[in-house]
């Protein structure tokens, strides 16, 4: 079955960013059977930042990392500090291997006080992704607190969000399982510059 | 047979509980004294990094290493690592042939690429080129070590033509070459080629990321036709602190861990200790724990420990090494059981020249 990863670094309880992230992961379910995994960085805190400095993922970690770099899509939502993603959500992502995220469908979204932040996906999130060679979703979700009493408008956006997401997986082959060192470069080809040798 | 040692990276680093910094002349001279030690307890093998850059020491390691020579008998002086990457292979063949005669064979060497950036540029290379250096400047080296004149052409020193490394290897016999990585598969492959060993410093992460890394080495090394797999050569490394019951080794060096270089103001002693090699508790805990290293990867030639990093007082790494005497013995009689009889011995100069002999006749 496809499976989706979804990712969110808000930190309150409730909070709105587990509830963005919810209902786009709903949207996309309400269209194709998907296998989704929820992840709330908030109850990795403590491990992402002992990444950051030993080099490594803890075993609980690591799991949520396997999790999301194995998914067909991913879901990543964050609340906007300062004008852009905050560090925790940041700081997860740069625990990802390099090469991580390639090719995989992305759907951004973010969660501010104000509307006046809606741009975060298009300055923060969308090249942060496009930097690490992700699908980036044409739409992204913001969400103001404004946005979650209004009579229209973010629904409608969701539901958009979901459909985009779902119509991409159904086309595509599910993702290749990651082998690290499955691939190994013949020492005859290093000696040789990179290069194959004839 | 085994063999059992200790590394150390010479970092000259405060003792969190006293607040004092050893002087650079008192960390230099703590080496010496630990490698002498390290004969004294039963240990067959010291190993001195090599760094160009503050707060470590040891820049110029076949000075070092030819002065404890000239103190022991029977250690093999080591290194962990030799730049391969930013050293010229020229130098390298010459210095440690030369280590090689004057310690009548007891010299091997760790080769590493380095991963402090800046250090590149100081010597006019780029750690973007890493791989490629480890490469080409292994090869070069390598060729000077077998051929008595060689002709050379590469991408990254001058050109060499009719050139005789300086003295020959001791008994035309070159030290033995383990390949160091953390986490590159290119260097795995590289020591599995020339059937070299392989040193994997697995101190500070999970087994599972070595467990894969060493394997990968192993395939390799049977694939290139040097034996089975199972015969490939694998070094490990390992970080303990030890006293005589547990909860007093964990109080006296919790301080140092979290103050640590690296690893330090991260996870906690006991995180750490369940995810990675470091062992801190009473011997009977730290042999247990090496033990388990077989386990994971498959009978092993060589055991290092590091015992003298974080700022730990010279008087309790020598304590330290008195304890390392003490369990060496247990590991060795426990290694040997059920070890295959095809697995080979670690190596040695004598046991390299009889292979060489062997071959002749």
């Amino acid at each position: 079955m496809t499976t989706l990863a979804v990712v969110s670094a808000g930190l309150g309880e409730p909070s709105s960013s587990h509830l963005l992230a919810d209902r786009l992961a709903t949207a996309v379910a309400n269209r194709i059977d998907v296998d989704t995994k929820v992840v709330h960085l908030r109850d990795l805190a403590r491990d992402v930042a002992d990444n950051l400095v030993t080099g490594f993922p803890g075993a609980r970690l690591r799991r949520v990392v396997e999790d999301v770099v194995g998914a067909d899509a991913l879901i990543a939502v964050t609340p906007t500090f300062n004008a852009s993603y905050s560090g925790l959500f940041k700081s997860f992502v740069d625990v990802l291997e390099p090469g991580s995220l390639v090719g995989k469908p992305v759907l951004i979204g973010a969660t501010g006080g104000t509307e006046r932040h809606s741009l975060v996906l298009d300055h923060a999130l969308r090249p942060l992704f496009a930097y690490l060679r992700a699908i980036v979703l044409p739409t992204g979700v913001y969400a103001a607190s404004s946005d979650w009493g209004a009579q229209a408008g973010l629904v409608e956006r969701i539901d958009r969000a979901g459909a985009e997401l779902a119509d991409l997986l159904a086309g595509r082959a599910p993702a290749a399982p990651a082998a690290p060192y499955g691939d190994v470069v013949p020492f005859e080809q290093l000696l040789n510059g990179g290069r194959p040798t004839p | 047979m085994m063999q059992f040692g200790v590394f150390t990276v010479g970092d000259v680093t405060p003792d969190p509980t006293t607040g004092r910094t050893p002087t650079e002349a008192e960390r230099i001279k703590a080496m010496v004294t630990i490698a002498l030690k390290a004969e004294e307890v039963g240990l067959d093998v010291f190993a001195t990094g090599e760094h160009h850059n503050p707060p470590f020491v040891p820049s110029s390691p076949t000075t070092m290493l030819g002065y404890i020579a000239a103190r022991t008998e029977r250690l093999i002086l080591s290194t962990a690592t030799t730049l391969i990457t930013t050293n010229d292979p020229v130098k390298i063949a010459e210095d440690y042939a030369m280590l090689q005669h004057l310690a009548d064979g007891r010299v091997d060497l760790v080769l590493g690429r380095g991963n402090t950036s800046p250090v590149y540029p100081w010597f006019g290379r780029d750690i973007r080129d890493g791989i490629d250096l480890a490469v080409e400047n292994y090869a070069l080296l390598h060729k000077l070590w077998r051929e008595d004149v060689v002709d050379w052409q590469g991408r990254f020193r001058t050109p060499l033509q009719s050139f005789t490394a300086t003295p020959r290897p001791l008994d035309g016999v070159p030290p033995f070459v383990w390949h160091g990585s953390i986490r590159s598969p290119q260097i795995a492959e590289q020591a599995a080629y020339y059937g070299d060993g392989f040193f994997a410093n697995n101190i500070f992460w999970p087994k599972e990321h070595y467990i894969r890394l060493i394997n990968l080495y192993r395939q390799r090394f049977e694939h290139y036709g040097h034996g089975a797999a199972h015969q490939a050569y694998v070094g490990l490394g390992g970080q303990v602190f030890m006293r005589r019951n547990s909860q007093d080794a964990v109080r006296e060096f919790r301080p140092y861990f979290d103050n640590a270089p690296v690893y330090g103001h991260g996870p906690s002693l006991e995180e750490f200790t369940e995810q990675t090699p470091l062992t801190v508790g009473s011997p009977q805990e730290v042999i247990d724990k090496t033990l388990t290293f077989r386990q994971h990867f498959g009978d092993y030639q060589r055991q290092l420990f590091l015992m003298d990093h974080a700022g730990l007082p010279l008087k309790t790494v020598l304590e330290q090494l008195d304890f390392l005497g003490e369990i060496v013995p247990v590991l060795r009689a426990e290694f040997a059981v059920g070890r295959p009889a095809d697995v080979p011995d670690a190596p040695t100069h004598r046991g390299l020249l009889a292979a060489k002999a062997e071959v002749v006749r």
